[in-house]
């Protein structure tokens, strides 16, 4: 299952449409992680609404991502979290600690229009 | 009710019991004015039911002495477990204390032994063997009254319980995207887990970015509750909403800090107003007065 990845301006939207393959996401880290500098975008969304599940390992992957992305000079949000998918990452322990989180794509992108602002380039 | 003069019983040989109880009840029944009076006096006396009325007291006593003397006579407990379980349902909402209802069903039982130790005080034998049956039917009797007004008790608690909690959790819009979540009384983990889905599904309805949580209304929290709230605070965040935790009262902010909690990524403000005053601060909000806002424009 490919994940698209589209440009909109400054960021880079990567947006799943199905349930991945751990395969899956480390291909989607290594495209974000790569595209990001060669589109010298400034911030990057995860939109993760339609999973209805969420394993440690996806999670591992979600904060690997941020993490990277952030050492290539540019910010991430993951956006679009079900509430249900929240609450079981969190009794599970799988805080994503140090990431940015939004309700969905528009506050996501509100978020990143905040935080990137005062970054010259 | 002509059966009071039967023919006398055997003598010589064990009768069964109901056998036994037909004549004192017969007894009973012919004197049913009389020893309702006595029973209904005796209930004034000891200061029962005083939540009723004379004439309450009186129709009650009238219909739980009949079911009395047929559960005597027939020995089956079905209808009286039903007729208490009425009673109850009626008499719980008066503010009938369980002792009452304990305390009129043993003076009957007492009233009713003296009428048939009255009645049979020249045959000792009999007496002994009528007793000896009335006595394990009376405790049945009193048993079964008492149960079912327990029961019936527990029952009215288990529905309020639930409208309880039904009515207890809302979450609330004070302002464009600021939700605020009170909560009143005991957390259990049911109602902790009932709290945590409402208010994850108000921030996503409401696309709200910040909540209060208001816990002023809340007298003790264990450390399951406190790790609860600290995972509902991390889960909000997941949706992108900041929590701030109002409210917390100096008992429970010793017990946290003593019990050890880690309570460091919450946002916690003293009340309910700075908690919201907060929130509008985070939100970009300012609440000038009107007449500041006239003179500047």
């Amino acid at each position: 299952m490919q994940v698209p990845i589209l440009r909109q301006g400054e960021y880079l939207i990567a947006s799943f449409q199905a349930e991945l393959t751990d395969t899956d996401l480390l291909r989607v880290r290594d495209a974000l992680v790569e595209q990001v500098g060669r589109y010298r975008s400034r911030g990057v969304i995860v939109d993760v609404t339609v999973l209805d599940v969420m394993d440690s390992f996806a999670t591992r992957t979600l904060r690997d991502i941020a993490h990277m992305i952030r050492l290539r000079g540019a910010e991430t949000v993951i956006v679009g979290f079900q509430p249900e998918v929240a609450f079981a990452m969190v009794q599970l322990g799988m805080k994503l600690e140090g990431v940015a989180t939004a309700l969905d794509l528009e506050e996501g992108l509100a978020y990143l229009n905040r935080s990137t602002k005062s970054i010259g380039r | 009710m002509t059966v009071t003069n039967q023919a006398p019983l055997n003598v010589a040989r064990p009768e069964p019991i109901e056998t036994l109880l037909r004549e004192p009840v017969a007894h009973l029944r012919q004197h049913r004015t009389q020893l309702r009076q006595e029973w209904a006096r005796r209930i004034t006396e000891a200061r029962l039911l005083t939540a009723m009325t004379e004439e309450e007291i009186f129709a009650v006593a009238t219909s739980v002495y009949d079911n009395y003397v047929e559960v005597l006579e027939t020995g089956t407990f079905e209808a009286l477990q039903a007729y208490a379980r009425n009673l109850s349902e009626r008499i719980i909402p008066r503010g009938v204390e369980t002792d009452e209802v304990v305390g009129i069903v043993l003076l009957l039982r007492d009233v009713l032994a003296r009428s048939l130790f009255a009645k049979y005080q020249h045959d000792f034998t009999k007496l002994n063997r009528i007793l000896d049956a009335y006595e394990p039917a009376a405790n049945s009797i009193a048993n079964t009254v008492a149960v079912g007004f327990v029961q019936e008790r527990e029952r009215i608690i288990r529905q309020q319980q639930e409208a309880i909690r039904e009515l207890s959790t809302p979450v609330l819009q004070v302002r464009e995207r600021l939700l605020i979540l009170p909560i009143i009384g005991v957390i259990d983990p049911q109602r902790a887990r009932q709290l945590t889905e409402q208010l994850l599904r108000g921030i996503r309805t409401n696309r709200a970015k910040v909540v209060v949580i208001d816990i002023t209304g809340v007298a003790a929290m264990d450390s399951a509750v406190a790790n609860h709230l600290v995972q509902t605070v991390e889960a909000s965040r997941l949706l992108g909403a900041t929590v701030i935790v109002s409210g917390l009262s100096p008992e429970i902010a010793q017990t946290l800090v003593t019990i050890g909690v880690d309570l460091g990524k919450m946002n916690t403000v003293g009340d309910l107003q700075g908690g919201i005053e907060e929130a509008e601060r985070l939100l970009g909000y300012k609440v000038v007065p009107l007449q500041e806002t006239s003179a500047t424009a």
